[in-house]
């Protein structure tokens, strides 16, 4: 494959999509799915043929407006059409000459798309995800080719490290810088791994980007062993993600079909083949030495660090772990160079980032803001607020790992820093809403059973600490617990948080310490007055309940 | 070249073995293929038992032990057999957040079991899972494999009485 072939095929591909003066793109990503739209599809496939009309009927990825799907998007004119029944298939199609069919439209203009940069998903929703020549067409595998030919991989790993891109699995660790470690160390083999066991509850951004255009994270993946001089790839998808592996593992053969796998990539002296293995359903696994292990066959416990697996990772040799929406960024970067992603975002953390947000919000769906816009404009302006009759209460993000932010941090910037001043983190990504009907403490000891049963038990600060602040958790719940059980709950926290092997359980103690930071006073009223304010635990005394 | 042990024996007559081998000499019965080799055994059987377990790890050479510990570490990996029907509980912050505790309340009373566990008749299990992505569509329930979003305790119900054998 050389340039000039595959601006060839990108041409191809544009003109086999303008002979058709109508196009209906259905949303066939997991959201829309389960609401039925391969039935929508179908549907309009067989009103197409029965009609005879001109028009080109596609399965494209997410679309990011989850809560009103099925999604359609008619064009040209890029009308969207949202809650679409096969019932709807004859008016669609038979309106197609005609004005917007008004009954099912939603408005383009409105704050949840007009508010967004979309980086990472800027195809999806436009092209269909099992399509190479699709995902060729719209500028793909651009950025690989120029750099094959025309750049080092240290002027590769430099490009990176100026456009200021830092690590999207939440710890926010300078991608430059690592790729830089890994090309510096030596060893007879290097490996990439993209990390996709997004295991955060309340978290799909990678599967969304995975579904609906895994070329790019594949291009990305490639680049990446360009530049820090891998052989080989692998990526590790949670096994719950079925329909992400599906594509992947389509767009990692019709890659392989074109050449931009194997041996001698688009005739240069760079090879480099990816494998997809899948998880065993361990959250644990998210952390990247436990990652490794479980890539050998092996349990998934982490094991001390350092050697990083930049030194010494899969099989201990030199490894770069990046997540999948860091990868995602890696063609942009490259296709639209080092400044341009650099002016994007706030002074410590650059580009875009994409947020699940879900929970007590109106519009549920996946989104991807300029770092920097503040938590205000992405609940209330993004997500349209809380529906009516709650109060907004607190939002949680970082999963497990992270925080619940009250309402005075509203205004807060959105980027790595200031999130973890407040007591969260980044994360990878979920946003979870939450408004007056939870509580605070039973949101702690939620998370506290998600770290409990997810600990890999390795070591004991982990294994038997979480296990004895989620009892503590459970009586105050309960109504059993005294001001000693607070006290101890604190001590805990800070031992637990100190002391464990590896992020999971360092980081475990964190929904606890952000609402007893934020909502002691919730805490108070469960021991002093066995009261739930939000009316969740079942902690008043039984002559008050009956 | 590696000094290539006789292969065990397939277990039985039951073609679903070759299925199991073919994933093994895909990856050219290479020890770090012990995990997707028992993702196979679970795909084709429904579960892993003492035999696929013994199996499995003679023909990779990893101590029968390690296996084990790999089959009982991921939550994925069940050693029980799953019963006909399946009724998974996200249980997903989102999820959680919108009355994911009430429909595992519901399931459990309705089937007359506990999360993680089948009925005596083999007809129906329960299992959770930690978050299975819809969160759009908060809170989910998986039936046989078909997700249905915004679940509701009464409608739940209905479902599951309707798996009762008649």
């Amino acid at each position: 494959m050389t340039p000039e072939e595959l601006e060839v095929l990108a041409k191809d591909s544009q003109i086999a999509r303008s002979q058709s003066p109508h196009s209906l793109n259905v949303c066939m990503a997991a959201g829309c799915l389960t609401l039925h739209s391969r039935e929508v599809k179908e549907a309009l496939d067989e009103e197409v043929k029965r009609t005879g009309k001109l028009c080109r009927v596609r399965g494209v990825g997410c679309m990011g407006l989850c809560s009103l799907g099925p999604l359609v998007v008619s064009g040209p004119g890029d009308l969207l059409y949202r809650n679409v029944t096969p019932a709807d298939v004859p008016e669609l199609i038979g309106t197609l000459d005609d004005a917007p069919l008004s009954r099912l439209q939603c408005s383009r203009e409105q704050a949840f798309f007009a508010r967004q940069l979309n980086i990472v998903t800027e195809n999806s929703g436009r092209i269909d995800p099992e399509k190479i020549e699709e995902y060729i067409s719209v500028g793909g595998y651009q950025a690989l080719l120029q750099v094959l030919t025309e750049k080092t991989p240290a002027q590769v790993v430099l490009e990176v490290s100026k456009s200021g891109l830092r690590g999207r699995g939440g710890a926010g660790y300078p991608t430059g810088l690592k790729w830089g470690t890994v090309a510096k160390s030596s060893g007879a083999n290097k490996y990439v791994i993209c990390n996709a066991d997004e295991g955060d509850p309340g978290a799909f951004m990678d599967r969304s980007v995975l579904e609906s255009d895994p070329h790019r994270v594949l291009e990305g993946m490639i680049i990446a062993g360009f530049a820090v001089g891998a052989t080989r790839g692998y990526i590790y998808v949670r096994a719950e993600y079925p329909l992400a592996v599906k594509r992947f593992t389509t767009a990692i053969r019709d890659a392989r079909r074109l050449g931009f796998l194997g041996s001698q990539i688009c005739n240069t002296q760079f090879s480099f083949d990816v494998d997809v293995r899948i998880g065993g359903g361990a959250f644990v696994c998210g952390e990247e030495t436990a990652l490794i292990a479980s890539i050998e066959g092996k349990r998934g416990t982490p094991r001390p660090r350092p050697p990083y697996p930049a030194q010494s990772g899969l099989w201990g040799m030199p490894t770069l772990i990046n997540n999948v929406e860091t990868f995602a960024n890696i063609p942009a970067i490259l296709r639209r160079g080092a400044e341009w992603y650099a002016s994007i975002g706030t002074a410590k953390s650059k580009g875009t980032k994409v947020f699940a947000l879900s929970g007590k919000v109106r519009n549920v769906g996946l989104i991807e803001v300029p770092m920097g816009m503040t938590l205000r404009q992405i609940i209330f302006e993004i997500g349209g607020g809380v529906p009516e009759g709650h109060k907004f209460k607190a939002v949680q993000t970082g999963g497990p790992s992270g925080g619940c932010i009250p309402e005075q941090f509203l205004d807060l910037p959105v980027d790595y820093e200031s999130l973890r001043e407040v007591g969260s983190i980044m994360g990878s990504g979920g946003m979870i809403v939450m408004d007056d009907t939870a509580c605070m403490v039973n949101v702690a000891r939620y998370f506290m059973e998600f770290c409990m049963s997810e600990s890999c038990g390795k070591c004991v600060p982990c294994r038997a600490g979480t296990a004895q602040m989620f009892e503590l958790l459970t009586r105050m719940t309960e109504g059993s617990a005294t001001l000693r059980d607070l006290q101890l709950l604190e001590e805990l926290c800070d031992m637990v948080s100190n002391t464990s092997l590896c992020g999971l359980g360092q980081s475990a103690p964190n929904p606890v310490l952000s609402t007893l930071r934020y909502f002691r006073e919730e805490y108070l009223e469960h021991i002093e007055k066995k009261h739930c304010r939000a009316g969740v635990c079942a902690c008043a005394p039984a002559e008050v309940s009956a | 070249m590696s000094l290539t042990a006789k292969k065990p024996a397939l277990p039985s007559e039951d073609k679903r073995w070759r299925i199991v081998s073919g994933t093994m000499r895909r990856h050219g019965f290479s020890r770090d293929a012990l995990i997707e080799t028992l993702h196979t055994v679970q795909e084709s059987f429904g579960y892993l038992d003492k035999t696929s377990l013994r199996f499995v790890a003679e023909s990779l050479r990893v101590p029968l032990s390690q296996a084990y510990g790999v089959a009982t570490f991921y939550h994925l990996f069940t050693m029980k057999p799953p019963g006909k029907h399946c009724c998974l509980i996200c249980m997903g912050t989102a999820c959680y957040i919108k009355g994911a505790d009430s429909l595992l309340a519901t399931a459990e009373d309705a089937l007359g079991i506990r999360s993680g566990e089948t009925t005596p008749d083999l007809n129906a299990s329960l299992t959770t899972a930690r978050c299975i992505g819809s969160c759009s569509l908060a809170p989910a329930v998986v039936f046989d494999g078909e997700t249905l979003g915004n679940a509701e305790p009464i409608g739940l119900r209905q479902k599951l009485e309707g798996w009762r054998p008649s």
